[in-house]
């Protein structure tokens, strides 16, 4: 939190400013003039009413009836009803302007952070929580809500006031408007020091906020557990301390903020008192003016000044949490530029996937091969992979894989086996260039890997993953999610196909269900079986299956099993083994152990040797 | 489930649901009196200021001395300080009795919380708890915001509209009619705009919520998003998303922005009328009704008058936004434990001898089937039950009814004898340990997750029991390798919150580690070494048997290789008993006993074929 004071920049605002140009270059100036003109237009009203007073004054002085100083009153009246009636216009006009550029900028911030945030390389989210990235949507965006919306607008109304205000004082007397200016900046120095520190505590409050709903969340989510072991009493004696941590900060942020009104209310009466005093000595001590208007000190001088003197010091208070909000509103900006500005997912390649056209039963794809200035050259893809001495880490200095070297060929089905973090995922990732290899080399069908277009290389590859990730929409939308243009018939046979028709087939809507929360209400099993299904539809060359039965019954693992042969079936499959049954009929196994590969062979061969695969499958090491 | 919580709600009106939230207040409500007392002191002083003021304008106007200025100065400052010292302590005592109210409430409803039961927990979702604890409240505390308006603010407008009219009724006399008829037209188009509005957010959150979930679906499901090629239709299905929400936030948004000009009409129309009327009244009247201090008086009023209606629109909207906040908290705190101790508990237990007679259960407010039925069983104390079946077939159900974390429907369930709706339930499950299905460890370090078990364990007795769960190896052992398998610091090692840094297994390990500190008189695993591997599961089987020798035992495997060395095995279906017995007779006489050996003794045979042809 600390780190956000002092970032406010030029060159930082003008970047938003001009983003938000470019949302709106119309609209947006539009919003501004009408804004200074409004802003304008209601400095000037006092002007008039001070002259309306001066002629009741002369009225009174000079025992005028009503019918001589009607015309002239009546006159300023009607002024000041044109000069009302044109900043209503515009007041109208540019709030109305306002929540239209302020919910489209909105909308369109969303849009942009969205559109880059599926850009960006796996690598991203790895690094950063769920709750983090959700946050630019959620805090950010609403900061940028109240600035746009709120402090924006009214610090530009307040900045005009100011000037306007300032330039009548001058007018009358430099004098008085110093004494106004001192007192105003007086009351401004009370209000970054009361305020200053309420912010503290209010910042300090969102941290321990985030302490306390930590805990809840975490006892509330063990509940059970606490139960269980009669933890009840610890865990209130804890929630009692977090909670009244809380307290103490909020109790302070809100007691600092809360006090500020009423003494900043009540200095700008202080003011008033000490503008009414000064001018009552300037008059009596005949002090010379120093004035644009050249006027001499009089009670016409220093009337107005009474008036204006809180005007001038409430406009001025104000500034101070505008600016505040201002600079919230734009940390929010930095921090969503900031995702921005993250480098998105580099892609080189050349090398395009295109379905050839004779295909019968299956279908068949090919590979485009830019011809150098001649021909293109069409090669057909068949799933043939190979990994030669490749490494990779995540950061520098600390590999994950090191000379790795494998050969897949068309039809084969590969089994990566080993215990967690050994680097099966990672192998299975740097195929599809969800990373990058730091070394070495990845050919596909003889290309290299990096020549690929990444979204043709993923469409190459189906996918089922151990966190099965299924949509909010329908049970055949997310089977169809598998490949767009499939028709209901065909997402119908991939579920027959993967076995999951027959529970399909018992939800309440059948495959019109509308699954909510990730899946919520079916089983792991189930969840598993659409993906599957969703994997089969889109019918890939190549599969990379990563296994998950470990807490799946019996029963459902054999069905979930049978779906998976089903998939493998005539396909290249990289298959990450947590089932030794799965890997006894694969063509080749590769023992992964801390980023290398121990041994490879059939499971005949490495039963054999009687080395980690044996240890593995006679029980003496645990997978996962 | 929400049907119910929604019958709840209903019967008793809003403002019922206020008062009791107010009931919170308890040692605050002191700050909580003081605060409307001190605002109305405030607001009475505000007032008056102006008056003052139109006096001293008076005198300068009159050219009279410095001296006659200062005296009113002097007045007028003593005015400022009273406001100010009333606001000052209005402030304090309002931060306080607010802040205060919101830490109240938010420990009734952990407290309460605290004293549900697995039912109650059931009914509401440990989610949606959380998100009453934490999203709802502080929405109430926003109240807390809203609490400040309302006591501050709220007390404060009325004061002051008050105040502020008296004083023009007081000055202008028939001139501060007018308010009379600008004050309705104003609170009428407020209040219009302010219903609009919140119609139209309130149909707008849920279009936000989806749009949020959106983003958080991807960011969970990003590699099939990317492996399937999808950003482009995910972008626009977010799009589609993004724009509803832009076009009811828009319409609703353009709503509020008529306030301001709403307000500008009443101020400009209330300005003209005053410039016109009030002048023509000085003029005419040579002042007998009107003098021009107190006109220009009357005009400063007018802002507060309609200053004040604007914040009481604005308390109004705020507190519609709050109300299914304080529904939803109001029903975890109307909510009844289901379970309690009885009236004259018993509170030691004999033995772990454990009856199960006649038992049937079923879920609250699930219909159908039961999920346990008739089911009667005897358990010697020390004997080691192991417990199989497919999904759903009641194993958890069954062996929850032993802790008592559920009531029997029918039935009774007794251990060492005694029924277990007799005992003190601190008492009962002090005594009987359980490792859940759901295993959870805390953020905190090792040791302290192990001390759940026994607070006052000594480092031998952690190491002892981890020694037993076959923990140790990870925790202590010092390996070679960097890798994630063993905790740098020991026991000192910091668990993230959900154990997010530690494997299955693992977690599994150290759960059965932190029940054994217990020294319970019955253990319950609840399919506790899924995660974890043969060897690993033969020697915690092992070492239960040597260190636990008294301790009955009840172990839910979906492997039987896990439960095949028990004492008895019991073999349910669909919540009814199917098959009791050793293994070996099982294997002789209960069909589905045979069938799930035969599906996961095919591997084995296929080892010791291996092994003979290789050995």
């Amino acid at each position: 939190m600390a780190e956000r004071k002092n970032i406010f920049s030029w060159k930082k605002a003008w970047r938003f400013f001009r983003t938000l140009w470019g949302f709106y270059p119309r609209l947006l100036p539009g919003i501004l003039v009408l804004i200074f003109i409004n802003a304008g237009i209601l400095s000037l009203p006092g002007i008039f009413m001070q002259k309306v007073v001066a002629v009741l004054e002369r009225a009174w002085n000079q025992q005028l009836p009503w019918a001589a100083v009607q015309p002239e009153i009546y006159g300023y009246v009607r002024i000041l009803a044109l000069l009302y009636l044109v900043s209503l216009l515009a007041n109208v006009t540019y709030n109305q302007l306002l929540a239209v550029f302020n919910q489209g900028s909105l909308a369109k911030f969303r849009e942009k952070l969205f559109t880059h945030m599926e850009t960006l390389p796996l690598g991203y989210f790895d690094r950063h929580q769920r709750g983090d990235i959700m946050s630019y949507y959620t805090n950010d965006v609403e900061a940028l809500r109240q600035m746009i919306s709120q402090s924006f607008p009214q610090l530009c109304v307040t900045a005009v006031t100011l000037t306007v205000l300032l330039a009548i004082m001058l007018y009358y007397s430099l004098w008085m408007s110093l004494v106004v200016v001192g007192g105003s900046l007086w009351s401004v120095a009370i209000t970054r020091k009361v305020g200053g520190r309420s912010a503290r505590y209010f910042m300090e409050q969102q941290h321990t906020l985030a302490d306390c709903e930590g805990f809840m969340e975490e006892s509330i989510n063990g509940g059970r557990v606490i139960k269980v072991f009669n933890h009840e009493g610890a865990a209130r004696a804890e929630f009692d301390r977090v909670n009244q941590a809380l307290f103490d900060v909020s109790c302070k942020a809100n007691q600092y903020s809360n006090t500020l009104m009423p003494i900043l209310n009540n200095v700008s009466y202080l003011i008033y008192i000490v503008v009414a005093a000064c001018g009552g000595l300037f008059l009596e001590k005949q002090v010379p003016n120093l004035s644009f208007s050249g006027l001499p000190f009089s009670l016409a001088v220093m009337v107005p000044f009474l008036g204006m003197s809180r005007q001038f010091a409430t406009n001025i208070q104000m500034i101070s949490p505008q600016i505040n909000a201002m600079v919230m509103g734009m940390a929010g900006a930095e921090r969503i530029f900031g995702l921005l500005d993250e480098k998105p997912e580099q892609d080189s390649g050349t090398v395009e996937l295109r379905p050839l056209e004779e295909g019968t039963g299956g279908r068949h794809w090919a590979w485009v091969l830019p011809g150098h200035g001649e021909k293109e050259e069409l090669r057909p893809l068949q799933g043939e992979v190979h990994f030669r001495h490749v490494d990779f880490g995540y950061e520098k200095g600390k590999p994950i894989l090191q000379g790795i070297s494998l050969d897949a060929l068309p039809g084969q089905k590969i089994a990566l086996v080993g215990a967690t973090g050994a680097g099966k995922t990672t192998i299975t990732n740097l195929l599809t260039r969800f990373y990058d290899i730091s070394s070495g080399s990845i050919t596909y069908d003889g290309i290299p890997l990096e020549q690929i277009r990444k979204g043709d290389l993923r469409r190459s590859l189906g996918m089922v993953l151990q966190d099965t990730v299924l949509f909010t929409a329908t049970v055949l939308e997310n089977i169809r999610y598998g490949r767009l243009d499939a028709t209901d018939e065909e997402c119908v046979a991939a579920a027959k196909r993967a076995g999951a028709d027959a529970f399909i087939r018992h939800l309440p809507q059948g495959y019109a269900t509308v699954l909510k929360g990730a899946g919520a209400g079916l089983s792991q099993g189930q969840c598993q079986l659409l993906a599957i299904a969703r994997a089969a539809v889109a019918d890939p060359p190549v599969m990379i299956l990563d296994e998950a039965t470990s807490s799946i019954d019996t029963r459902t693992e054999q069905i979930v099993q049978r779906g998976m042969d089903a998939l493998m079936e005539g396909r290249t499959v990289f298959v990450i083994a947590h089932r030794l049954s799965t890997v006894r009929n694969a063509d080749q196994i590769l023992v992964l152990d801390h980023g290398k590969i121990r041994e490879r062979g059939t499971h005949q061969q490495l039963l054999a040797q009687k080395g980690m695969y044996w240890q593995l499958y006679t029980g003496a090491f645990e997978l996962e | 489930m929400e049907n119910n919580n929604r019958k709840s709600g209903t019967g008793v009106s809003r403002r019922g649901s206020w008062l009791m939230m107010l009931r919170s207040l308890r040692e605050f409500k002191k700050d909580a009196l003081l605060t409307p007392i001190t605002v109305m002191g405030e607001v009475v002083f505000e007032a008056l200021i102006p008056y003052e003021i139109a006096l001293l304008v008076n005198e300068v106007k009159a050219g009279c001395g410095l001296d006659r200025i200062l005296h009113y100065a002097g007045i007028l400052l003593l005015m400022a300080l009273c406001a100010l010292a009333c606001g000052y302590v209005a402030g304090i005592t309002c931060a306080r009795a607010s802040c205060g109210f919101a830490k109240n409430l938010r420990q009734d409803v952990f407290y309460q919380i605290q004293e549900f039961s697995f039912g109650n927990i059931d009914r509401f979702s440990s989610a949606s708890l959380v998100t009453r604890l934490t999203t709802d409240i502080q929405n109430i505390q926003n109240i807390q915001m809203a609490f400040m308006m309302l006591v501050r603010t709220a007390f404060r407008a009325p004061f002051n509209l008050l105040a502020s009219f008296f004083m023009a009724w007081y000055m202008g006399g028939r001139m501060a009619l007018c308010f009379l008829v600008v004050i309705p037209i104003l609170g009428y188009g407020l209040y219009k705009i302010a219903v609009l509005s919140v119609g139209l957010f309130r149909k707008g959150f849920p279009q936000y919520d989806a749009l949020n979930y959106k983003v958080e679906e991807n960011i969970k499901g990003i590699r099939v998003v990317k492996s399937f090629v999808r950003e482009e239709t995910e972008i626009a299905k977010f799009d589609g998303t993004a724009r509803k929400v832009q076009a009811i936030f828009t319409k609703g948004e353009r709503y509020v922005a008529l306030n301001n000009p709403l307000m500008q009409i009443c101020i400009y129309g209330v300005m003209i009328f005053l410039l016109t009327q009030g002048s023509r009244l000085i003029v005419t009247t040579r002042g007998r009704l009107l003098d021009i201090g107190q006109f220009s008086t009357l005009l400063t009023y007018s802002f507060q008058i309609l200053g004040s209606l604007m914040m009481l629109s604005m308390i109004m909207v705020m507190l519609t936004f709050t109300e299914e906040s304080v529904q939803r908290v109001r029903e975890v705190l109307e909510e009844a434990s289901t379970l309690t101790s009885p009236a004259d508990p018993v509170k030691t237990v004999r033995d772990g001898s454990v009856d199960f007679q006649g038992v049937s259960f079923q879920y609250e407010g699930s219909t159908g089937e039961p999920v346990l039925q008739d089911i009667t069983l005897s358990v010697r104390s020390g004997e080691v039950v192991g417990i199989v079946g497919g999904t759903g077939s009641g194993k958890s159900s069954l062996v929850q009814l032993i802790p008592r974390l559920y009531d029997v429907t029918a039935g009774s369930v007794q251990v060492g004898g005694v029924d277990v709706r007799r005992y003190d339930l601190e008492t009962l499950r002090e005594n009987v340990a359980m490792v859940l299905q759901k295993n959870l460890l805390f953020s905190g370090t090792v040791a302290d997750n192990l001390r759940w078990g026994n607070p006052h364990a000594t480092r031998a007795q952690l190491e002892e029991a981890c020694r037993w769960a076959c923990a140790d190896e990870f925790i202590r052992r010092a390996c070679a390798d960097e890798f994630i398998r063993r905790l740098p610091k020991g026991y000192d090692t910091w668990i993230e919150q959900g154990g997010t840094n530690l494997s299955g297994g693992q977690k599994q390990r150290l759960c059965i580690a932190r029940a054994l500190l217990k020294r319970p008189r019955i253990l319950i695993l609840d399919d506790s070494t899924s995660a974890v591997d043969t060897r690993t599961d033969r020697a915690i089987w092992d070492a239960l048997a040597t260190a636990l020798p008294g301790t009955t035992t009840f172990i839910i495997a979906q492997r039987l290789s896990s439960v095949e060395r028990a004492d008895r095995i019991l073999v349910l279906d669909k919540g009814r008993i199917h098959g009791l017995g050793t293994h070996a007779e099982l294997l002789r006489t209960d069909g589905i006993y045979q069938e799930m050996a035969r599906s996961q003794n095919l591997l084995e045979k296929e080892r010791e074929k291996e092994g003979t042809l290789h050995g």
